[in-house]
């Protein structure tokens, strides 16, 4: 549910290859986007573990973007392949427990795409804001007994 | 010099970690021979009084089975804590919560609902349900208190070590008493299994092909697997790749798909991210329409990766 004022906190799994050089690139040419995202640099988007994204949702992140390259153009050929397979398995995971699949994404982003970058960190930014904070930690804990 | 004594208790239990104790057969005459059994509920006589009458140390070890749930359960943990020098967390449960941690994905309130409200065998005219204190014919009742989520042992006391395994193997228990005994044991907080997965040990294992490709998950509710061929290549969803060994592979040996009963492998954080990423990397797709497809074969990866260790996973529980 929106809340007013919630700046939604956002982790971003980039890939060295594509992705983290397109959002470079959005940097350098001083594209402006929110600063709700933060980008952590992976070799591969097939590196991206599921536990990373539980993780980072289990610890206070509002959202998640995995970022690679396009589908053919992977730097080790078939990491984002992997990628692909895991993601809507990890979502069914995750609404089972009762995440909104609206909180974690995963887009294709290659190295000149600086502009979709920062246009795709703007509207994932709004989609979570309008999800409200995930606070799973304080949800989970009021569903648990304190001993 | 008198024998070192040791204490049994049940928790959220089946009864079946009693059992594997009793399955010592003829090994539990070794076990009598050198300990003397000061509690077990399921087999002595020995009351609550007695145990509050215990000194701290006067009882070696305790080996605690079940998960947590009922506040005369903490009670009764947080005693043997106290009077023990040593705690076991004796089986899935005590360890990670076990079958019982699935009510996790669900409420107090609805299993209350459900159990004396909805359930269609149900005769409760006047909606009673149990409470914690009721006064009934001029006699005061106390019910415990049932928390709002289950809990592994070591979520309620200090835990020292963890016997694995639904229920622990005989010979894994046998090992274990016998190290206690001797005074051999690995640090603090170890689970009492080797480090290694369950592919390692497995028979099967050998039969793996190169390359394992995964079209559509088969499950064994409807169809059966071939008992030759490693299960993971077969496409039914084997937790052996993530959980720990030392359960000599039984459910293998019976042709079915390991559960993941003995828990994750040290360095598989979560058991069920570290199998999801194993089996989108077995999967066959290559377009995000076919990963879809892929993973709509899958029937509930929550109950099938999460079946025995829910409460210690990293989200902890369901949050409806």
């Amino acid at each position: 549910m929106a809340v007013e004022g919630f700046e939604p906190r956002i982790v971003g799994f980039l890939c060295r290859w594509c992705s983290y050089t397109g959002a470079d690139l959005a940097g350098t040419s001083r594209m402006r986007y929110p600063a709700n995202l933060v980008g952590i640099r992976v070799m591969c988007s097939g590196r991206v573990d599921p536990t990373f994204v539980v993780k980072a949702l289990a610890e206070g992140a509002d959202g998640v973007l995995i970022a690679g390259c396009h589908p053919g153009d992977c730097h080790y050929s078939e990491g984002n392949f992997k990628a692909m397979r895991r993601y809507p398995m990890l979502m069914y995971l995750l609404d089972q427990f009762g995440i909104e699949s609206g909180r974690v994404r995963l887009e294709w982003v290659s190295a000149s795409e600086g502009e979709q970058f920062a246009a795709l960190v703007r509207e994932f930014t709004e989609q979570v804001r309008a999800l409200g904070p995930l606070n799973w930690k304080e949800r989970a804990e009021s569903l648990c007994e304190s001993v | 010099m008198a024998k070192p004594k040791v204490a049994f208790y049940w928790c959220a239990s089946c009864g079946g970690c009693e059992e594997t104790v009793v399955d010592l057969a003829e090994g539990i005459l070794k076990v009598v021979d050198a300990v003397d059994i000061a509690l077990w509920p399921v087999a002595l006589d020995f009351k609550l009084k007695d145990v509050q009458a215990w000194k701290p140390g006067d009882v070696a070890v305790a080996f605690i089975n079940g998960a947590v749930r009922l506040s005369e359960q903490a009670e009764w943990v947080r005693l043997l804590r106290e009077k023990c020098s040593m705690v076991v967390a004796f089986g899935s449960c005590a360890h990670l919560g076990g079958i019982p941690g699935l009510a996790n994905c669900t409420t107090r309130e609805e299993i209350l609902a459900n159990k004396y409200h909805r359930a269609v065998t149900l005769d409760n005219p006047d909606n009673t349900e149990p409470q914690v204190h009721a006064t009934v014919n001029g006699y005061d009742l106390d019910l415990p208190v049932f928390w709002k989520d289950v809990k592994p042992l070591d979520q309620v006391i200090d835990v020292d070590y963890y016997l694995p395994g639904c229920p622990p193997p005989t010979k894994l228990v046998a090992e274990a008493i016998g190290a206690i005994l001797k005074g051999e044991l690995p640090p603090k907080g170890s689970v009492l299994a080797p480090e290694k997965s369950l592919c390692e040990s497995c028979a099967l294992n050998k039969t793996k092909p190169e390359t394992i490709t995964i079209k559509t998950f088969k499950r064994v509710a409807t169809s059966t697997p071939n008992p030759e061929e490693c299960f993971l290549a077969q496409g039914y969803i084997c937790m052996g790749p993530a959980t720990r060994t030392g359960c000599g592979e039984r459910c293998i040996h019976g042709n079915m798909p390991c559960r993941g009963c003995f828990g994750p492998t040290p360095s598989a954080v979560d058991i069920g991210t570290k199998m999801l990423s194993a089996l989108g990397s077995l999967g066959e797709a290559d377009t995000e329409k076919a990963a879809q497809a892929f993973a709509g074969t899958m029937a509930d990866p929550l109950g099938t990766f999460y079946r025995f260790c829910l409460p210690a996973s990293l989200l902890k529980r369901r949050v409806p």
